[in-house]
């Protein structure tokens, strides 16, 4: 039954994780998952720190052990099988960074074929081949040869990436992939993960904390919550139900279910008017409410601001004066001044 | 690096194990032409008293260069790459300490119990130190190896080795403490290293011990190499990390021991060999490393065992003192050009 084509890649059966205590009760994080990931498919896992993401993600990839429960990646059980059969199901990229300077990327990559080589570690003429194409799926084959200390945070988790589809595995697993990266990697990074799914049909697993990123680019996100919470469904489904807003909650921000974003909340000083719209008045309000200002288009008290944007000026008009300030900076200055 | 430059390399290193290898054997107290030295080498029977010394005493005495300077070397890469530590050498986990322990019981203890070690000496004879030094560091070797199973972190099984160093070190000091002027000096005498203690005899223990370890090293290439990434991405890829560090413990153990028993401990080439290896190489790849330290090891060994032999004197130098003294400015010169260091350990 070698050529099964399962439709879920991934399949955990009530699955309980947490650390075992040599005295008194384990440590339950979560208990009786029944989680699935099918072919092709992105699932993105969220949580706030310590809900227990890297425990599951372990637990998962069979490095450690469930306290109830089996996971299965294309029916076989993960923790019944040792290293090398593991390494031939599921591979895995890892946060840390690589310690060592000197080695070609190519020779980075071929370590992914591990499992296939003999004792030796001789690559045949497959290996060779899926190494290049690894390492073009990552836009880095002109790179091969060079050191990965020659090579920028976001080109060395591309070549991560390119070892794990070196290791040709059904499922592949990431854990915070984007941890280290600007944003343009951040996003590059999720763009090529999400193109991977689709195009090998393999099924991709990823932690992360990129909520807004996750929402974008995962077809399924599983989110976890401090208190054992575990909701698992298409990214809108989980904002509609108020379920990340729930997760996410705190003092010191929102997250705004219209924009998808977060909010911070920022202490209310007074309302001001402002008269204007458009997108200067969109990062006039944002400029305005970061300052403590309660923005409204209704006439408060005896100051309003007014945008000009011919000129892309602002005024401030207090008791019949105007104040011109050329840019928000200024705006604002000429605001704590008049108040 | 291009492989033609690798190919120069490896056979420029093969070269010069030659030559050294010859010039080793020409320099002595008694000097005996080169020609005539060839000539011994290939069996002819040029004068009996230089035949004796070429091929009883020269003879072993840089094989044993080329071993130690081989075995140590791997040695030292193999702890290296273990422990991600560039300080790490083939007697980080306190190998050689339980060896000198052994040895200082054996040459010191014999004046605190003469009975029961003056019989256990004059039974051993000249095996003395070296079984007591073999017997010291299996004793060390099976409390690290335990240690090894039960702990799955490489860093915690580095203190470990290093407390180890340091508890028989302190015994040793005990030991000379209450030790007679005598046995504090031959014992002094084991610690300065030897290349030329070694007879045939012991070379047909010595020597196999030695091959089969470093053998066993080089069937440990793929999963070192893998350990670069880190453990993590080593048990990713299929690799027993704990399997593999037990090995690399074993072969470590069997070449670093043995060679201690009958050389003495021989601090720095384990050290400073890899580092050499990576500047030269340029790589990180035990592929490469691996027969590149075995090369550089043997070739420095020798030209310390020719300069030991102050020329146009009878004395020889320790061959610990040359090591570090000779070969200390030339690692640093290396590593300072190349900056490889950082770039293998950052």
């Amino acid at each position: 039954m070698s050529n099964n084509y399962f439709k879920d890649i991934l399949e955990t059966n009530d699955l309980s994780i947490g650390y075992k205590e040599k005295r008194g009760e384990d440590l339950c994080l979560l208990s009786d998952l029944n989680l699935t990931v099918r072919r092709g498919e992105l699932v993105c896992l969220l949580g706030p720190n310590g809900s227990g993401k890297s425990t599951l993600m372990r637990t998962i990839a069979g490095l450690q052990a469930p306290l109830k429960g089996r996971t299965l990646v294309e029916g076989i059980p993960i923790r019944e099988r040792n290293f090398s059969e593991i390494a031939r199901l599921l591979s895995i990229v890892l946060t840390e960074r690589l310690q060592i300077g000197n080695l070609s990327v190519y020779h980075i990559v071929s370590l992914g074929r591990h499992p296939y080589t003999s004792w030796m570690g001789r690559l045949s003429e497959k290996d060779e081949s899926m190494i290049k194409w690894a390492l073009e799926q990552v836009g880095l084959w002109q790179y091969a040869n060079k050191f990965i200390n020659q090579l920028s945070d976001g080109e060395r988790q591309r070549v991560m990436i390119a070892k794990a589809l070196a290791q040709d595995t059904p499922l592949i697993m990431l854990d915070e992939p984007t941890a280290h990266l600007d944003l343009p990697n951040r996003v590059e990074i999720m763009r090529l993960l999400r193109n991977l799914a689709k195009e090998t049909d393999k099924a991709i697993l990823l932690s992360t904390h990129e909520l807004d990123l996750a929402l974008q680019a995962a077809d399924i996100i599983w989110l976890m919550s401090k208190n054992n919470d575990f909701k698992i469904g298409a990214p809108e489904d989980l904002v509609l139900s108020g379920s990340i807003e729930e997760t996410f909650k705190n003092k010191s921000f929102n997250f705004d279910r219209k924009s998808g974003n977060f909010i911070m909340n920022y202490q209310k000083k007074q309302k001001i008017q402002l008269v204007g719209n458009d997108v200067m008045g969109f990062w006039t309000q944002r400029a305005l409410a970061r300052e403590g200002y309660q923005v409204t288009c209704e006439k408060t008290g005896n100051c309003s601001i007014h945008l000009v944007e011919e000129s892309m000026e602002w005024q401030i008009h207090k008791n019949g004066k105007v104040t011109n300030c050329k840019s928000i900076q200024d705006l604002l200055l000429g605001l704590n001044e008049n108040l | 690096m291009q492989n033609k430059t690798k190919i120069i390399l490896f056979s420029s290193l093969f070269i010069l194990i030659a030559i050294f290898l010859v010039i080793d054997l020409i320099l002595g107290s008694v000097s005996i032409p080169g020609e005539k030295v060839l000539a011994i080498l290939m069996g002819e029977d040029v004068k009996t008293s230089w035949n004796y010394i070429i091929l009883n005493f020269r003879l072993p005495k840089a094989i044993t260069a080329i071993l130690v300077g081989a075995g140590l070397s791997v040695s030292g890469l193999m702890m290296q790459t273990l422990f991600r530590n560039p300080l790490a050498g083939p007697y980080v986990l306190g190998i050689s300490s339980g060896a000198s322990l052994g040895v200082a019981l054996m040459v010191m203890a014999s004046v605190l119990l003469p009975g029961v070690f003056g019989v256990i000496y004059s039974f051993l004879g000249s095996w003395a130190l070296v079984v007591s030094a073999i017997v010291g560091a299996s004793i060390i070797f099976v409390i690290i190896g335990m240690a090894s199973i039960r702990i799955s972190d490489s860093v915690s099984l580095l203190i470990i080795g290093i407390m180890f160093g340091s508890i028989t070190g302190a015994v040793v000091n005990i030991l000379q403490y209450f030790s007679d002027p005598e046995q504090l000096q031959s014992f002094i005498v084991w610690t300065f290293g030897s290349l030329s203690g070694v007879t045939w005899n012991e070379m047909q223990l010595m020597a196999p011990v030695v091959i089969i370890g470093l053998l066993l090293s080089f069937v440990l290439i793929k999963p070192m190499d893998a350990l670069l990434l880190g453990e993590n991405y080593a048990r990713g890829v299929g690799i027993s990390v704990n399997k593999t560090r037990i090995w690399v413990i074993i072969s470590t153990a069997l070449v670093a021991g043995t060679l201690t028993a009958f050389a003495g401990p021989i601090a720095f080439i384990g050290v400073a060999v890899p580092h050499m290896a990576r500047a030269i190489f340029g790589t990180a790849s035990h592929k490469v490393l691996l027969p590149a330290v075995v090369l550089i090891g043997a070739v420095l060994m020798l030209v310390c065992d020719i300069l030991s032999q102050v020329p146009g004197n009878q004395t020889t130098l320790p061959i610990n003192s040359v090591t570090a003294i000779f070969g200390g400015p030339v690692v640093i010169w290396v590593i300072v050009r190349s900056r490889s260091v950082k770039a293998s350990f950052s």
